[in-house]
């Protein structure tokens, strides 16, 4: 029966599933009773436009600028001790997450992981809020507790995926679990877990930036608090500096990781 | 810091390096600890213990009400729902951008002169366009859409739709130029025009990329969408932050189960798109 | 004694192999405390496996063994972990992370002598680079102490293997076919660094060869080992040529799969 091939035919399955997303979209669309008429109506994008003319020109006083300064400082420290408190946590959960202490752990950890994972950053800071009070401390641990929950995964991964024997020679000549992973399997994956955790470390400045709205410092408190009082101009000199902030991050990020995995 | 007293005979050339690195590390930490108020001891402070516990204590058992129940479904069916409407209309303003910003397609590039000069204006106004679109977090355009068409989840559409074109516009665009240009190119040299070049040449190939992208957004789209609930686009998020000001734990750890479940469910769905599409 | 070995049996960690379900049959071995023995064999004869056993890699299936005359089979894990420290395995092709440096990677044969502190302290600054530099400079490799493991050949990174055998604290060196990467004038420096070091120290070494002549040249005792049993065992002056070719005739002369043998320490004692 080695006929030639019938030519690719769209599966009947395949042309369901495409149904099944569809008729998703539409009742999306349908339950929402999205409020087309006030977007587009004549009146409403005079209103809109009146809105968007508000922000400009941004606000540039000296006063004004110090303060933005500082909470790009503190956004800027939320998401870098919230990255780097992940990465070491990370790293301790990646342990028995990757198997190294025993078959019962691995399925429990990454249960945890998982949790930790899916639940948003701004969720964990409106919990942490209760725990800490607010300001930037609470943003740093949601930064952080989430992370763990992405980077442990990620770093469970890598670690068993490592050829083991560099990690078995050093046990069989005696040395203890915890020295053989520091002298054989870490060496080899670190410059991988580092990059994965610059790239969180993008993802966490957007998200430290937002964080504020409900509470937890940065720049996100002060754009919440400016445009509750319908300030624009000073809205728009703070989403100014959330954007250069961003991209500056990015960049640093780029070229370590590229200095990472240069040499 | 000296580890040992007698002088080595073969220095490390790594020593005075790290010792550099650790002290620049350590400076700048300073000012981090104090910008981000890091007092972990605050987490062991009697009164705020006591006010955690409390909170968590309510934790259990989570409300299970009939009414409560239907509430959060209602709610979850409305987070799925912004989502993926603001995804669709990402895509409608996603696949438009990347036509415009993707070299391998233009026409004109083969050409020399005005049109060239014009189709990389063009081109490049594009790509910023959609950088503009995908470095404004989420959630600020949330925010900004609540002050132009008031709570509820049409804001929250709109903010998606934004964002995520940004994001889907620069990565299709990105999927699009590695994949093999040949066959594209081909095809407008011979003169097809630049969407049948797409549909015949670079699409095929990129399709489970393509297809793997979307779907992984789409699980994004649904975290940003319980988040963008927090500052009143509705769904989910809207809820827990009513509960969380009332500190209804029960009410909270109800929905933190039920978006817990949700997230996990959105994960096997893009799983199996992607099985099924790639 | 260092090592005694009364009937001991060890299966094959890869299920089907084609050879025999057993890596080791029935072996009796013993080996005094400072004693020089060397192993051949042809390949997949089970000599890396008989390497690991000494090495308490793994547990026989059968059969009594006692290592500086205790029974590491009975005793407490931690106790047979302690155990370890006096024996030192050099593998084939030496494990090693390509990104680490040599310094490091020499280093950690001391390991089992530090606590967790002073292993991270050593990575920070090494501790004993002096030991290092020495042990490397017995082998020619003095120049590469602060090069990293992946600027280095193969030959560079046996050796640097050896190194590390150098700077440990053992008292019984079990060594892997340590000449496989290395030309002529290099195996004889590699050979005679390795007898001198094991006579200064009394300690055992049973070291696999490929090279017969090397081995008979070199070693006052030989192990003949075929198909998991020891086919002879015999003083270097009692052993004729026609033992050897009998050891190696109509041997498969298939690339070595002691290194499929090798597996075993996969999935060997879970605890250690």
């Amino acid at each position: 029966m080695n006929r030639q091939r019938p030519p690719p035919t769209i599966e009947l399955a395949t042309v369901m599933l495409l149904a099944g997303l569809l008729a998703l979209v539409c009742a999306s669309f349908f339950s929402l009773t999205i409020k087309w008429g006030e977007l587009f109506t004549a009146d409403a994008l005079r209103s809109s436009l009146e809105f968007l003319k508000g922000f400009a020109p941004p606000e540039l006083a000296w006063s004004f600028l110090t303060k933005i300064a500082q909470g790009t400082l503190e956004t800027l420290s939320m998401s870098a001790l919230g990255t780097g408190i992940a990465f070491v946590s990370g790293i301790a959960l990646a342990l028995p997450a990757s198997g190294r202490f025993g078959v019962a752990a691995r399925p429990c950890t990454r249960l945890m992981l998982n949790i930790l994972r899916s639940i948003p950053e701004l969720v964990w800071a409106v919990i942490l809020l209760i725990a800490v009070g607010l300001g930037p401390f609470a943003g740093t641990l949601a930064l952080a507790v989430h992370t763990t929950g992405v980077l442990g995964r990620l770093f469970a991964d890598a670690l068993e995926n490592l050829p083991a024997a560099p990690e078995t020679t050093l046990r069989i000549n005696g040395a203890t679990p915890m020295t053989a992973f520091v002298y054989a399997a870490l060496p080899q994956v670190l410059p991988q877990l580092m990059s994965y955790t610059l790239y969180r470390w993008e993802n966490n400045i957007r998200a430290a930036a937002i964080l504020g709205v409900v509470g937890a410092g940065g720049l996100g408190q002060m754009l919440k608090y400016h445009l509750s009082l319908f300030q624009m101009q000073q809205a728009a000199s703070i989403i100014i500096a959330m954007l250069l902030m961003i991209a500056v991050v990015d960049g640093v990020s780029f070229w370590l990781r590229r200095k990472l995995t240069g040499n | 810091m000296m580890l040992a007293t007698v002088p080595l005979h073969h220095p490390d050339p790594a020593w005075r390096g790290r010792v550099t690195a650790m002290a620049i590390a350590v400076i700048l930490l300073w000012p981090m600890l104090v910008a981000s108020e890091f007092k972990p001891w605050i987490l062991l402070d009697a009164q705020s213990l006591k006010a955690t516990w409390h909170f968590l204590g309510s934790f259990v058992p989570p409300a299970h009400s009939r009414e409560f129940l239907l509430m959060i479904l209602a709610a979850a069916w409305q987070t799925i729902a912004i989502a993926t409407a603001g995804l669709a209309l990402a895509l409608l303003g996603a696949i438009p951008l990347t036509l415009l910003a993707t070299a391998s397609l233009s026409v004109s590039l083969m050409e020399s002169g005005h049109m060239r000069l014009a189709s990389i204006f063009v081109r490049q106004a594009a790509r910023w366009l959609l950088v503009l679109l995908r470095s404004v977090p989420e959630l600020v355009w949330a925010l900004l859409f609540v002050r132009i068409v008031g709570l509820g989840p049409t804001a929250g559409v709109l903010a998606i739709a934004l964002t995520y074109s940004g994001m889907l516009g620069k990565v299709y665009a990105e999927i699009l130029e590695s994949s093999e240009a040949h066959a594209t190119e081909s095809l407008l040299k011979n003169g097809s025009g630049r969407l049948s070049a797409l549909l015949y040449g670079a699409l095929p190939e990129a399709a489970a990329e393509l297809v793997s992208y979307t779907t992984f957004r789409w699980e994004c789209a649904i975290r940003g969408s319980v988040m963008m609930g927090f500052v009143g686009a509705g769904g989910i998020g809207q809820r827990m932050d009513e509960s969380m000001k009332m500190l209804a734990g029960d009410e909270v750890s109800a929905m933190l189960i039920i978006f817990v479940l949700l997230v996990a469910c959105a994960d096997l769905v893009s799983a199996f798109l992607r099985k099924r599409l790639g | 004694m260092s090592f005694v070995l009364r009937g001991i049996s060890v299966r094959h960690a890869a299920a089907g192999h084609k050879h025999s379900d057993r890596a080791l049959k029935d072996i009796d071995l013993s080996i005094a405390q400072g004693e020089q023995v060397a192993l051949v064999g042809p390949s997949g004869a089970g000599k890396t496996t008989l390497l690991h056993t000494l090495a308490c890699a793994h547990c026989a299936e059968s059969g009594e063994f006692s290592i500086f005359g205790l029974a590491a089979w009975s005793m407490k894990h931690a106790e047979r972990h302690a155990l370890r420290a006096r024996l030192f395995l050099a593998p084939q092709t030496p494990p090693l992370p390509p990104r680490q440096r040599v310094v490091t990677t020499v280093l950690a044969g001391r390991l089992p002598q530090w606590s967790f502190w002073q292993a991270i302290s050593s990575l920070i600054r090494p501790r004993d680079a002096d030991a290092a530099y020495d042990a490397l400079a017995r082998f020619n490799l003095q120049d590469k102490l602060y090069a990293r493991v992946d600027r280095l050949s193969g030959g560079e990174r046996q050796r640097c293997g050896m190194a590390r055998l150098l700077v440990s604290r053992a008292e019984a060196f079990l060594v892997d076919e340590p000449l496989s990467a290395l030309d002529p004038a290099l195996s004889l420096q590699v050979l005679a660094t390795l007898q001198q070091e094991a006579g200064l120290r009394n300690a055992t070494l049973v070291c696999s060869l490929h090279q017969v002549d090397l081995a008979l040249s070199h070693f006052p005792r030989i192990v003949g080992l075929r198909d998991g049993h020891i086919v002879f065992d015999a003083a270097r002056k009692n052993v004729t040529a026609e033992m050897i070719t009998a050891l190696y005739r109509n041997a498969e002369h298939a690339e070595p799969d002691d290194l499929v043998a090798a597996q075993p320490h996969t999935h060997i004692d879970p605890q250690f």
